[in-house]
């Protein structure tokens, strides 16, 4: 099975505040901890185990700047075959669609049976995955928890309401976004990563991939962000600043009050 | 102006909260808007939602095909681009559904695609702006959306407000002819229904409820020794799931269980919405996160900036003095 996995280095919110910059159009970056994005580790994880049953090879292909190369290594040390990243200031400020037109010129390189993303990233638009697969016309399924290989096809079960899971057959080459909770990814520490350090990382280029430059980038987005802004909160708590024993006194109290001490 | 349509998901005949959600969500984009419901699906089933639709939307149209009758997303989408008006402006519930279906369905109209809208600022010319979140819900972004060729609009549950509106007569208009034949290469099989866990969480009036905060495995007990002197049980938001720390029946959320205690203390919950979603009956909300930013703050009756490992074994403390001192 020759798997594909796109990833994407994102800010690590749970390392993070998330500030805005002085001119309120976007965050404050120069201080963040980046890493791979959640969901996407556990999609290469999950192909890393798909690969190890079946056989095969995995690539992880990343669209970014060349701070990019920082996960790539990072997934080489995990186990993956390959890795590439798509570099190009002509797609500055695309959107989900004009990722989706990037990543789908990458898969037409190659040979994919499979293609995993992560069920979203930092923008929660869990949206590239579902996009690549139409352009390439092959089958998708989100939020998916699990995959096993059966017939040629795969049995994937889905993440629905209430814990519930829905059991799908989708046919070869297909597009899953990955569900974080699907496996236990491996542990890469900074030794792994300094063993693939002079592994080479291709960059693929606009011209590379053939890409219409009209199709992607800021000209083509149907879809911009305008700024970024404070939530209005239709309450707000009531924040106690107290020293830890008043405030875990008051919490006792708020407690018996509301009927939470039995 | 172009037509706006709501996808309705309905079940066993019944239209879910979320179509008078969109109807709402379609008057911010117009107020003068009378958008269609477009529902699909087979048999009595769909023709008892389609009906009940009526006091909500004045025009219903309805795709029935046998192969609809479980709303496989690969099929829907078909259907869907053989009904649609070229141009329309489609909204869908952001769930489990219309992640499925809405990125794909916007590539295959030619339209733009929002996800996960909360609020929708209003139009000028063809530029629709709206708001979403990002990084789990801590900043919001307004976003401008071209619907020059149409949109397809995912909202977020529960976003916007059910309105009363008056005039709609409600006619069901047949489409089924024109959904066109649909080729299914994902097919659906079966839903395995969640495991009830040693703990039933739904019935509990008090719930220590741990996040990513907690930080590791063996910190979970922190949490249920609170919870053994406060009479209460531990629940848990989805990375504490994820990475294995506690059983998915502890899980409160959209994925995960759905709880109406009195009292909901959250521990390094950051507070996303698909958590908040599962926190129904307005418990009274305490919440202790170390990050002052973080959005629970901003739905909790009352907050605590502590890091959780130094003060939940301070409150159980507390508790256990509080405790003896009853007892004597």
């Amino acid at each position: 099975m020759e798997i594909l996995v796109c990833a994407r280095r994102v800010p690590d919110t749970s390392e993070n505040e998330i500030e805005f910059n002085a001119a309120g159009n976007d965050i404050e970056r120069d201080e963040l901890v980046y890493s791979v994005n959640e969901a996407d580790n556990y999609a290469v994880e999950e192909a890393l185990q798909i690969r190890d049953r079946v056989g095969g090879s995995v690539t992880v292909v990343t669209v970014d700047g060349e701070e990019g190369e920082e996960i790539l290594r990072r997934e080489l040390a995990m186990g993956v075959n390959h890795a590439a990243l798509v570099s190009d200031d002509a797609f500055n400020g695309s959107d989900g669609k004009g990722i989706a037109t990037i990543l789908k010129a990458f898969v037409e390189k190659g040979h994919y049976d499979l293609i995993l993303t992560g069920v979203q990233a930092d923008d929660g638009a869990a949206q590239v995955g579902g996009m690549v697969a139409a352009m390439l016309d092959y089958p998708f399924a989100s939020l998916v928890n699990s995959i096993a290989l059966e017939d040629g096809k795969l049995r994937v079960s889905r993440e629905i309401e209430g814990g519930n899971r829905e059991i799908n057959e989708i046919d070869l080459p297909c597009v899953l976004s990955i569900q974080t909770g699907i496996n236990e990814p491996r542990y890469v520490g900074m030794r792994g990563i300094r063993q693939v350090a002079s592994v080479p990382i291709p960059t693929l280029a606009i011209s590379d991939l053939a890409i219409d430059p009209d199709a992607v980038g800021e000209g083509a987005a149907k879809v911009k962000r305008v700024d970024y802004f404070v939530p209005a909160s239709s309450k707000e708590a009531e924040l106690l600043h107290g020293s830890r024993a008043e405030n875990a006194n008051r919490v006792l109290e708020l407690l018996a009050a509301k009927g939470g001490l039995k | 102006m172009p037509r706006i349509f709501a996808y309705v998901v309905h079940r066993g005949g019944i239209a879910d909260d979320s179509a008078a959600e969109l109807a709402a969500a379609a008057r911010k984009i117009d107020p003068t808007a009378a958008p269609t419901a477009i529902l699909t699906g087979w048999g009595p089933d769909l023709d008892a939602a389609g009906s009940s639709l009526a006091s909500s939307f004045a025009e219903i149209w309805k795709v029935a095909n046998e192969a609809l009758g479980y709303p496989n997303s690969e099929l829907v989408r078909q259907a869907l681009v053989q009904v649609l008006p070229p141009g329309s402006i489609v909204l869908v519930p952001h769930d489990h559904f219309g992640i499925d279906l809405s990125p794909g369905l916007s590539l295959k109209l030619n339209s733009a695609f929002v996800s996960d809208v909360l609020a929708i600022d209003g139009l000028e010319g063809n530029s629709l702006k709206l708001v979403r979140q990002e990084f789990g819900g801590q900043v919001n972004t307004h976003v401008r959306c071209d619907i020059s060729s149409g949109a397809v609009i995912n909202v977020r549950p529960g976003a916007f407000k059910a309105q009363p509106n008056d005039a709609p007569s409600g006619v069901v208009i047949d489409k089924s002819s024109e959904a066109g034949t649909l080729v299914a290469r994902r097919r659906y099989l079966e839903t395995i229904v969640a495991e009830a866990g040693d703990i039933d969480i739904t019935k509990q009036s008090v719930l220590v409820s741990i996040g990513r905060g907690i930080q590791e495995k063996d910190n979970v007990g922190l949490a249920e020794e609170l919870a053994e002197v406060l009479g209460a049980a531990v629940s848990c938001s989805r990375p504490v799931v994820d990475a294995k720390w506690m059983e998915k029946s502890r899980q409160v959320g959209s994925s995960g269980k759905t709880v109406k205690p009195k009292v909901y203390l959250a521990c390094g919950i950051s507070g996303a919405f698909q958590h908040l979603a599962g926190i129904k009956g307005s418990p009274f909300l305490i919440a202790i996160n170390k990050n002052p930013k973080a959005p629970i703050f901003q739905v909790a009756d009352v907050g605590i900036v502590d890091d959780l490992l130094e003060f939940l074994p301070e409150l159980t403390n507390k508790a256990r003095e509080l405790r003896g001192v009853a007892a004597k």
